[in-house]
């Protein structure tokens, strides 16, 4: 494993940036769930399971999961246009990919879960974030699901093995430059359902990239866990609730965020 | 003309109790994938599974240990048509063989000509039922393609007046209560006829607007609260304050 | 939520209902939800912000970007407003291309804010051929009824929260750094929509989805207050159930009681 190292911002190399999640943020929607890295921050919707139409995209012998990830247009400092890019249609496939295998499709031949996940704000590891989103508005849909799917981008600046890589650290120039290396897995299963690198690293560290990866996802477990409990929580109390289905998620604000860095006593930013 | 009769009927299933085995059995939340107990004893029921010598949970809801069998109540989710069930749909279209109705379930609904409760001609089906109106129905079947259902049976057939609104269908058990207790204590203080779908959509129908109004806030909240014991106390307590 | 449309059962009750000047949450006809106003949705943004009335939940978004003034107005900048129902929302919006109700929403808003003259667009004049484009970017997030007048409100917000980013000393915009400068604005004017729905005979605010659902027609005005005095500045009817005149008129005896109403409680979050 490397040595220490010194991140830009201060974090170890298996520290991941301060995790806010919570569930049950559209009341609209069967199952929702909104999760930020830092800054980065995903909300994720369920609908389903629910009739699929055209009828002849309908497979008799199973299920279809159906994803769709877009950035917001103002969730990047150049405006994207809205509409789909082939960027955010490979990361809806390969978001597909991930989700799917912890869910038991063959239950609804026919029908159709449908999943959207967009990016409020993005700084690097959106398409993980937007798993780790989606994977609580699956459960929280009430899907009969294998197990929830925790994602983290793992990588590399030079030779150091990194967790949560920040946009900056994503653009690394340095000795042998940046490598991103996202991956997701079942949270209690050793099965790797994501698994998409850019950059230089040797195969023969990519056994402690992955060990890096799975203990940091360990951490994005306890936080979806949390959030998802914390929905039911809320409903056993006496409050005269006005939605069984929505908590008082508010999009952490960049004042909360700063917070969570910056340890007691210490000064803004 | 209504075929509804309003006392006892069973468009309530016979729910022989909230969802839950008694007050004093451990209850407590999991998500899927998460380990409930260890043991070779214990049996996985719905929406759990065995790995190993642990069972699982397969969904996120409340766990329940209070026996050999591991219970799941779910607390979130879509409704599973089941047969025997029954439901209130909204009919959306008028085919040859009979009405095509929206039950709000991944598959859609069919109510055959030959299972109105009485004989209708094809030439007036849509003098009997129209796009729009609203019915209770009994499942009889449940295929891939789609539900096929009934009005023959006591309690169903089409609505008229009142309103229809929507809860999440796992919690119906809790808003129908043990033997129909709590439905029955909100018809009993609204003087309302509600019909409770398995579906989660629910008709009230009452003597005034009041009436009905109170009686959809009560279910609303019967709806809201998961796992509060005594809950048939509180929304009586509810009622007097309500006056 | 369910996907089921509205049944005939219901649409008569709430026909009854409103008739006798009662809803389901206890609101009167005219009365709005509680609104609630936060900012700063997205960093990335100039500006941001995000309404909650009751269960509708809408984001907006501001970007500015630098470009070619109209032709016809060579010395002022420009006001874009785009968006999308995202299928996130409801069970009833569907991802692909726009349908009309995806189109007609940030049109209006447009209208609203245009119309007033809130903004100042000879103040966005840079250079010879080199004006500010305002970018408004509306996302509902839940749809409970109204977008059209909580996207405005929220519109509204994200623009008066709006500051201008740093131009570098080649002229390149650096989105990171964000200046002091707000936007220009009138402060005294305040473009806010009303719309208004029918049902039968009666005439209803700020409808939930399942009252949107039952109403047969919706009109909608932009309104805001020019030289002190109350100016209507757009107009748009849905539909083809007519309005009689005697409605529009009684809509005209509260419209600008409803303004003051609101710009009162926006007083807290603008």
């Amino acid at each position: 494993m490397t040595r220490e190292y010194k991140r830009s911002d201060g974090r170890k190399n298996n520290q991941l940036r301060p995790i806010v999640a919570r569930v049950g943020i559209i009341p609209n929607a069967d199952g929702s769930a909104m999760f930020a890295f830092g800054g980065t921050i995903a909300i994720a919707a369920v609908y389903g399971p629910r009739q699929l139409h055209p009828q002849h995209m309908q497979n008799p012998s199973t299920g279809i999961l159906r994803c769709n990830y877009d950035l917001l247009s103002f969730s990047v400092y150049d405006r994207k246009k809205p509409g789909p890019s082939r960027r955010s249609n490979e990361i809806s496939k390969v978001t597909e990919w991930a989700l799917a295998p912890a869910l038991d499709l063959k239950e609804f031949p026919a029908q159709v879960v449908d999943v959207q996940i967009y990016i409020l704000q993005a700084d690097a590891g959106t398409r993980t974030a937007g798993i780790n989103a989606a994977s609580m508005a699956l459960a929280h849909a009430g899907l009969p699901m294998k197990d929830l799917i925790c994602s983290v981008a793992i990588g590399k600046n030079d030779k150091h093995l990194i967790v949560d890589l920040t946009k900056e650290e994503e653009d690394y120039e340095e000795g042998e430059g940046a490598t991103d290396f996202a991956m997701a897995k079942l949270a209690n299963h050793d099965e790797l359902t994501l698994l998409q690198m850019d950059g230089k690293i040797q195969p023969n560290i990519i056994k402690d990239a992955l060990k890096l990866g799975s203990e940091a996802c360990k951490e994005v477990y306890e936080a979806q866990k949390k959030a998802l409990k914390e929905v039911v929580k809320g409903d056993s109390d006496n409050r005269v609730a006005s939605s069984s289905k929505s908590s008082n998620a508010q999009f952490p604000k960049r004042r909360d965020i700063i917070k969570e860095i910056i340890p007691d006593g210490g000064e803004e930013k | 003309m209504s075929y509804i009769e309003n006392e006892n009927n069973d468009a309530h299933e016979a729910v022989s109790d909230s969802g839950y085995s008694s007050d004093s059995a451990k209850r407590f939340v999991v998500v899927p994938g998460e380990t409930i107990i260890e043991g070779e004893d214990y049996l996985p029921g719905e929406g759990t599974r065995r790995e190993g010598s642990k069972i699982v949970s397969s969904k996120f809801g409340l766990a329940e240990i209070a026996g050999r069998v591991i219970k799941l109540i779910p607390i979130f989710g879509a409704f599973v048509a089941r047969r025997n069930n029954v439901v209130i749909g909204r009919v959306t279209d008028i085919t040859y063989s009979g009405w095509l109705v929206d039950i709000d379930s991944a598959t859609s609904g069919f109510l055959p000509i030959d299972e109105s409760p009485r004989f209708v001609n094809r030439n007036e089906m849509d003098q009997y039922l129209s796009i729009g109106d609203v019915i209770a129905a009994k499942i009889w079947s449940v295929k891939t393609k789609g539900i096929d259902l009934t009005l023959k049976g006591k309690g169903l057939g089409k609505l008229e007046g009142g309103f229809i609104f929507k809860v999440i269908p796992s919690r119906v058990p809790r808003v129908i209560g043990r033997e129909g207790s709590m439905v029955n204590l909100i018809k009993d203080k609204t003087r309302c006829n509600i019909t409770v779908g398995q579906n989660g959509w629910i008709w009230i129908q009452g003597e005034s607007i009041d009436a009905e109004i109170k009686a959809r806030k009560a279910i609303e909240l019967v709806s809201e609260k998961v796992h509060v014991s005594g809950l048939t106390d509180k929304i009586e307590a509810w009622f007097m304050e309500e006056k | 939520m369910s996907g089921m449309e509205m049944s005939n059962l219901t649409r008569e009750t709430l026909d009854k209902m409103f008739a006798e000047g009662k809803r389901f949450d206890s609101r009167g006809l005219l009365d709005l939800r509680d609104i609630e106003v936060t900012y700063n949705v997205s960093d990335k943004a100039e500006g941001s912000a995000r309404i909650k009335m009751g269960k509708t939940d809408v984001v907006v978004g501001i970007k500015l970007q630098v470009g070619v003034p109209y032709p016809d107005s060579p010395e002022k900048g420009n006001l874009m407003v785009s968006g999308d129902l995202l299928p996130l929302a409801s069970p009833r919006f569907e991802s692909g291309p726009p349908g009309f109700q995806s189109i007609e929403l940030p049109r209006l808003v447009d209208r609203a804010i245009r119309e007033s003259g809130m903004i100042k667009f000879e103040d966005l004049f840079i250079d010879k051929d080199k004006v500010w484009t305002i970018i408004v970017d509306i996302y509902p997030i839940n749809d409970d009824g109204n977008l059209i007048d909580a996207s405005t409100i929220c519109a509204l917000a994200a623009l008066k929260s709006t500051v201008f980013p740093e131009i570098d000393k080649d002229g390149k915009i650096n989105y990171e750094k964000k200046t002091e400068k707000k936007l220009p604005l009138s402060k005294d004017i305040l473009p806010l929509s009303f719309s208004f729905f029918k049902l039968g005979n009666s005439i209803i605010l700020d409808p939930t989805r399942e009252e949107e659902e039952a109403c047969e027609t919706r009109i909608t005005f932009g309104i805001s207050k020019w030289n002190s005095q109350y100016m209507l500045n757009s107009c748009q009817k849905k539909g083809v159930t007519p309005f009689t005149s005697e409605e529009i008129e009684k809509i005209m005896e509260v419209i600008s009681k409803k303004f003051d109403e609101v710009s009162k409680k926006l007083k807290n979050f603008l």
